[in-house]
């Protein structure tokens, strides 16, 4: 029990005692350090609960993918599957190439050319995911038949971007082009992705 | 918190006594839903719709533990167990019918539950905290909602979670790195379906704890009622139980006869026959649309076509987000003291062309995309923004309230034959 009669440990004193109490005390840096100590804690322990939330080891060893493109002629592509997300693979023609240059560049929502979007000597095989950057879905116009909207290259059922024939949105609420992933020719009919 | 001549818990049962020195836990029930709790008399059928949203909450969380039994929450065979559920399960096509028809049910009577806090000014003072509450159980159920629509793995849930989860990578710099996050993939499979299903598990939970909260701070200042005058006396309250626990049990009736027709005559009603296709990431179906529910806001969504100074992307999630978030601040964008829309001839119009409004959103979010559609829907959107952020805080500066009833007795007995309070007084 605590009495008005105990001692008051120096460096202790409440302020009206002794003009010369500081603030923090001593007992109350303690408090302090004690709480930073399990705050410190807490947040170290939150990491791994938020780390977990990121793609696992065996979602990030899909990261390659192997196409062959031998057989596909000028003005056909295929769909791929990359990181289980479609890939789009087009053998452009001579035509769907002048009319992707033709564009002025300043002119688009999201200024790329022709060349920025392929590999130097390749500029016939555009290569994109095919995923609208709108709100991912699959845009038309891969596969044959399909409506290839206004541009002559992808239309996004979804939302009606509309891409030209480099993969470059042009109409829509669609903020970017079609994604270009990393890739290279591994020979002349074999494209390694990722 | 109640009022003065709220009736007082008084077992009689030794055995009740016993319990109540104890754990008084009848004796909270007594308090907040028994004859415990006085409620204004005059309450319209509109006050049932609290009482449904529970029920129908309850019934979500009985119907979706039971299917967890059944249910398997891994990509490769989610959708065979939908299908096992359906086909081999005993009763499972009846538990996943209720469950799919109940969570319509739930948003449906919301909607009406949020319309009449909207009519009869049940988000004023002193009710904000109230309705401030009710908007936070609102997103949770939708929350809940979405993640529960992917969990059956068919073509309508993956393309939702797409697109969904797509909303986060309109934020600026980081966007992308959040939905891969969120997915746990760069795009929505395994681990996005088990987080689903784990969550669409616990949020239910959460909403209850928030529908605690919800009525205990209205169990503050009591209910209000379709007049919008405080409660003076005695005489304008009666017991919640027997009276509102009678009326809500009406209530309940009708509501399990729509959701029986719905069950067992056309199940399928408002779900779409895409969801009985397995997901497919390759292929998109033709014309994506989410859950009746969603429309009004997917259509706010679908408004914004061209950029301005932001990508349209950024505009039309912050939009979508912004419908929602901004009842959080109709308590103090409606300055009127008045409350009940009876009394408000002006404000009573806007408020009938904003529910016109939301069924056009609606209207809009679930056609397809064309040049005519696409207008209609930004001249709502922008209608529906309009009505909260300048109508609404000018008809409430300007608007002349019709007189109001000097309490609820006298309004009530206004209706039932014009006769004054005082001569009642003196008859009675």
């Amino acid at each position: 029990m605590a009495t008005a009669d105990d001692m008051i440990p120096p460096g202790e004193n409440p302020a009206p005692y002794h003009e010369e109490a500081h603030d923090p005390r001593r007992r109350d840096f303690i408090n302090i350090a004690a709480v930073s100590f399990a705050g410190v804690g807490a947040v170290a322990i939150v990491l791994p609960l938020i780390n977990q939330m990121n793609p696992s080891a065996d979602v990030l060893a899909q990261s390659t993918t192997e196409v062959d493109i031998s057989k596909i002629e000028p003005g056909q592509a295929i769909v791929a599957s990359f990181r289980k997300q479609p890939l789009f693979v087009r053998n452009l023609t001579p035509k769907e190439i002048g009319e992707a240059d033709a564009v002025a560049v300043s002119s688009l929502r999201d200024p790329q050319t022709l060349e920025q979007r392929t590999k130097a000597g390749k500029k016939n095989w555009l290569i994109t995911l095919g995923v609208c950057t709108h709100l991912g879905c699959v845009p038309l116009g891969a596969r044959e038949g399909e409506n290839r909207g206004p541009f002559g290259g992808y239309f996004c059922p979804c939302h009606g971007s509309a891409y030209d024939t480099a993969g470059r949105i042009r109409q829509g609420p669609a903020p970017k082009n079609l994604a270009v992933p990393d890739y290279n020719f591994t020979s002349d009919t074999v494209v390694t992705v990722g | 918190m109640s009022f003065p001549w709220a009736k007082h818990y008084e077992p009689k049962q030794p055995l009740m006594r016993w319990l109540d020195e104890k754990l008084p836990m009848p004796r909270l029930v007594y308090n907040a839903i028994g004859a415990g709790y006085p409620v204004p008399r005059n309450l319209n059928y509109f006050w049932n719709f609290g009482v449904l949203a529970g029920a129908a909450l309850v019934i979500q969380i009985v119907t979706g533990v039971v299917l967890a039994m059944h249910y398997a929450a891994n990509a490769g065979v989610a959708f065979g167990s939908v299908e096992s559920i359906m086909r081999d399960v005993n009763a499972g096509w009846f538990l996943r019918y209720a469950h799919a028809n109940g969570a319509s049910m739930f948003l449906a009577v919301v909607y009406i539950h949020i319309g009449r806090g909207l009519y009869y000014g049940s988000y004023k003072a002193p009710r904000e905290m109230v309705w401030l509450l009710g908007v936070v159980i609102f997103l949770l159920m939708m929350a809940t909602a979405f993640m529960g629509y992917v969990l059956p793995w068919g073509q309508m849930s993956f393309w939702g979670a797409q697109v969904i989860t797509g909303f986060f990578s309109a934020i600026p710099l980081v966007g992308e790195t959040i939905r891969v996050w969120l997915l746990g993939g760069f795009a929505p499979d395994n681990a996005a379906l088990n987080r689903f299903f784990s969550l669409h598990y616990l949020l239910p939970f959460v909403i209850a704890g928030v529908i605690i909260l919800h009525i205990w701070a209205l169990h503050i200042p009591g209910s209000n009622n379709p007049t919008g005058v405080d409660v003076k006396g005695e005489q304008d309250t009666v017991p919640f139980h027997p009276y509102y626990t009678a009326k809500d049990g009406v209530g309940v009736g009708v509501f399990f006869l729509v959701f029986a027709l719905l069950i067992f005559f056309s199940p399928n009603l408002l779900g779409h026959p895409d969801n009985y296709i397995e997901a497919n990431p390759l292929s998109t179906p033709a014309h994506i649309v989410p859950e009746w529910y969603f429309l009004p806001f997917y259509a706010i969504l679908k408004s914004f076509t061209a950029d301005f100074i932001l990508p349209a992307k950024l505009w039309g999630v912050v939009a979508m987000f912004g419908s929602i978030l901004l009842l959080f601040f109709l308590p103090w964008l409606d300055s009127s003291p008045v409350r009940s829309a009876n009394y408000r001839p002006t404000y009573r119009w806007f408020l009938l062309v904003l529910l016109i409004d939301v069924l056009v959103l609606g209207y809009v979010g679930g056609a397809e995309a064309t040049a005519r559609n696409v207008m209609i829907g930004q001249i709502a959107a922008a209608y529906y923004f309009a009505h909260f952020l300048i109508i609404l805080p000018l008809v409430s500066a300007a608007e002349k309230p019709r007189p109001l009833p000097n309490s609820i007795t006298e309004a009530v007995l206004a209706k039932h034959g014009g006769t004054s309070p005082a001569q009642t007084a003196m008859a009675g």
